[in-house]
């Protein structure tokens, strides 16, 4: 699946010197705009963190000789010593209550859980503590850590393999959640959660991992050393994936592809439909959702997690508290079934799809108007 | 765990256990791996419980692998220290009855445990402490009244965990050992000698998180005491529903590390034990776990009733068994405590006591802005919205009164 996703930056500036020579090593294959994975992206963002601060160290199951069974960690190892990129024992909650007391020390852990629904047991580290630690230390116990959970569906994994467990760690008060959808985010998004001073569980979609991309790494590790000189950065904002005028839809994650390809085939029926990538859910960008709404008068929230009690409800709750007078209809949610996550041959009835999306627009009361 | 005092530890830890190394490695110690690993036959104990010094064959390690004595000066400022741990945790139970402070889990019976536990690490050394280790926090050197915060209700913490190097205290069981290997492995990263004591109960062992922390510690070969407080129950449930092992000490051997049980009524086999386990760590043995034998001598919290699961008879059997008679009886008879002494250390506990009268009586003002400030590093936008809103309303409120 294509990423037609950008961001255009204006930012210019030095590179920091660790950036500089981490890039010089490869800047003859990455002058300009290139071809990029998701997986790639992501796997640059943890090289660079890396070479900038030793406090950056990887660890999980497999992420070691292997890289990864998404060889998300692939070659970090090699570059940079089995002290800093490193396999644990087979156990969860071990790996993210070690990475709290490291970051308790001085580290800023970046630990993989394998898959979303093998994160289980770590939950109580996770809600009971990584949570919580900054609050009952009122700030005196910082732990900068990051969770990375290859996440959601759509890739026709046996059980276990695929959960959208966004929910989960959004309702848990003090964690981050990030929702990376393109190429450039996977990069831009990973290292500002490895810049944060709070605990982030940064869910990156399994499905688009080998979807590509143009991007220039070049201009984003200039953007990253631009906001890191400045103390700016783009955390917790959403972004308008698409512009359009007639109804917004809302994303994140896996399903701002499925978002724009429901909005270009709106286009061909003379629709203009407005995408907003939602990128933080925790943080979540209010404004700039809300901005969408007031303008299109109409909303679609699509994800591929159950909608009951979900972020997607939280979505068209927020919406609707914050734009009820500019609303010309109720708004529509797309999402999972409320069912366990289906087995790979019954998937595909599951997941919100652009029919599915262009079904709920559809129904968005055209006929009056706002 | 057998290891004399006569022979150093091995510069480097096996790379792997089964892989011979570890075998290759002990010849250093004389011993084989099993009497390495294993607990000895019986607890250690060198302080009867009348307070009489134990013959050396007869302490409960193996000739020719007993612990040393620790001197005269060290054993009197642990004293000291027992002495104001049991004032607190009377005192403490005293300001719960007044209603002064929410809860608390005293450690009354356990406090030679919690001395030693403060006592035989050094300064850039962390302690991971549970909910019952109050008086180990303070012997450590953190303020009392601070301490106690947790318990008086306004903030589920009271002290700055960075300040003498020890882990907020941890209700959820075990969970603080993983935090504990965490900072352990940091510091062998940067090459720092740091060594950490992570505490937990006997019905803690039981938790998935203990044998996550044991196993990452003994894979990774960190420098972590894994101390057990056995004192007979979790709440209600005695250490047979537990666990079947011969000892908690044997829990050890399964991960690859050795193990030891010592009476923890024994300050001062607590002190040799906890020593030589902080010492070894230090060296570079990688982890070992210590069970003391205790027993809770009141109930789990105010809010239980320990009559209705275990008989008077067996709580007296452990009256006789207190450390801190033994303490003062030994210490009396060895003539290194002084009747001046016991002015002294009574004082000083004394003093602690009306400091934690003093700080848990009088009212606190606890400002509802601080539910928002702490959340994150800086508040959310949405985080920001219901700080107003509570203000908001509780200005409104004020006009209206």
């Amino acid at each position: 699946m294509s990423q037609t996703l950008t961001t255009p930056s204006a930012a210019n500036g030095n590179v920091s010197a660790a950036t500089a020579k981490a890039a010089a090593k490869v800047a003859s294959s990455e002058e300009g705009p290139q071809s990029l994975t998701l997986a790639k992206a992501i796997n640059t963002a943890l090289v660079d963190a890396m070479h900038e601060d030793e406090a950056v160290i990887v660890f999980g199951e497999d992420v070691g000789t292997l890289g990864g069974v998404f060889r998300i960690t692939d070659g970090l190892t090699k570059s940079f010593g089995d002290q800093r990129c490193f396999d644990t024992p087979l156990a969860e909650s071990g790996i993210v209550g070690m990475a709290v007391g490291m970051a308790m020390n001085g580290m800023r852990p970046v630990v993989e859980m394998q898959f979303d629904a093998f994160a289980y047991p770590a939950f109580e580290q996770i809600v009971s503590h990584v949570a919580k630690m900054h609050n009952r230390t009122k700030g005196a116990v910082k732990l900068p850590m990051v969770i990375r959970i290859p996440y959601a569906g759509g890739i026709g994994g046996v059980e276990h393999h695929c959960d959208s467990s966004e929910a989960y760690y959004a309702h848990t008060a003090g964690l981050k959640v990030y929702a990376p959808a393109t190429v450039a985010d996977g990069y831009r998004m990973l290292r500002e959660a490895i810049d944060s001073d709070d605990p982030v569980i940064f869910l990156e979609p399994k499905k688009l991992y080998w979807s590509k991309d143009l991007v220039d790494l070049q201009e984003l590790r200039e953007q990253h050393a631009d906001n890191t000189r400045a103390g700016t950065s783009g955390e917790g904002r959403a972004a308008v994936a698409r512009a359009g005028t007639d109804a917004t839809l809302i994303a994140y994650g896996p399903s701002v592809p499925t978002a724009l390809a429901a909005a270009a085939a709106a286009a061909e029926e003379g629709r203009s439909l407005e995408v907003i990538d939602v990128r933080s859910i925790v943080p979540f960008d209010d404004e700039t959702v809300q901005a969408s709404v007031r303008k299109t008068g109409r909303a679609v929230v699509i994800a591929e997690a159950h909608g009951f009690a979900s972020v997607a409800s939280e979505i068209v709750a927020r919406v609707q508290e914050g734009c009820f007078h500019h609303l010309a209809a109720p708004i529509r949610r797309v999402t999972g079934f409320d069912v366990p996550y289906p087995a790979p041959k019954l998937e595909h009835y599951y997941l919100p799809g652009v029919d599915r999306i262009l079904d709920a627009v559809d129904d968005l009361q055209w006929e009056d108007q706002p | 765990m057998t290891i004399s005092a006569n022979h150093e530890a091995p510069d480097e830890a096996p790379a792997m256990p089964g892989d011979g190394a570890l075998a290759e490695s002990l010849l250093k110690f004389g011993i084989s791996v099993e009497d390495y690993m294993l607990p000895a036959r019986h607890q250690i104990q060198m302080v009867t419980p009348d307070g009489v010094l134990v013959p050396l064959g007869e302490q409960g390690t193996q000739p020719g692998h007993e612990y040393p004595l620790p001197d005269d000066s060290e054993l009197l400022a642990a004293y000291e220290q027992l002495v104001i741990g049991r004032r607190v945790n009377d005192q403490n139970s005293a300001l719960v009855r007044q209603g002064r402070m929410a809860v608390y889990p005293s450690s009354h019976g356990q406090e030679a445990c919690q001395v030693a536990a403060a006592l035989c690490i050094a300064d850039g050394d962390w302690m991971f402490p549970t909910y019952r280790d109050s008086v180990a926090i303070m012997a450590r050197g953190i303020d009392p009244v601070q301490v106690m915060t947790l318990f008086r209700g306004d903030w589920h913490g009271g002290y700055n965990p960075h300040e003498r190097n020890v882990g907020i205290q941890s209700t959820p069981l075990t969970t603080q050992l993983l935090h504990g290997v965490g900072v352990a492995h940091a510091a062998k990263l940067r090459g720092e000698k740091t060594v950490v004591l992570a505490m937990c109960g006997d019905g803690a062992t039981s938790e998935g998180d203990f044998h996550e922390a044991l196993n990452f510690a003994a894979v990774f070969k960190l420098p972590v005491i894994f101390f057990v407080q056995n004192n007979k129950y979790a709440i209600s449930v005695p250490l047979a529903q537990q666990s079947a092992a011969p000892s908690l000490a044997h829990k050890a051997v399964g991960y690859g590390m050795p193990g030891e049980r010592v009476d923890g009524n024994d300050l001062v086999a607590l002190l040799a034990v906890l020593g030589r386990a902080v010492k070894l760590a230090r060296e570079g043995s990688g982890p070992l776990l210590v069970e003391a034998h205790t027993y809770r001598m009141q109930a789990h919290t105010n809010a239980d009733d320990a009559t209705r699961y275990r008989e008077d008879s067996e709580v007296a059997e452990w009256q006789a068994k207190d450390p801190l008679t033994r303490m003062k009886t030994y210490l009396t008879g060895k003539g290194v405590l002084s009747s001046e002494d016991e002015t002294r250390i009574a004082g000083r506990a004394e003093a602690v006591a009306a400091q934690l009268r003093q700080g848990l009586g009088e009212d606190v003002t606890v400002d509802p802005q601080d539910l928002f400030r702490h959340v994150f590093s800086s508040p959310t936008p949405q985080l920001e919205k219901q700080s107003a809103m509570l203000a908001d309303e509780l200005a409104r409120e004020e006009a209206a009164q």
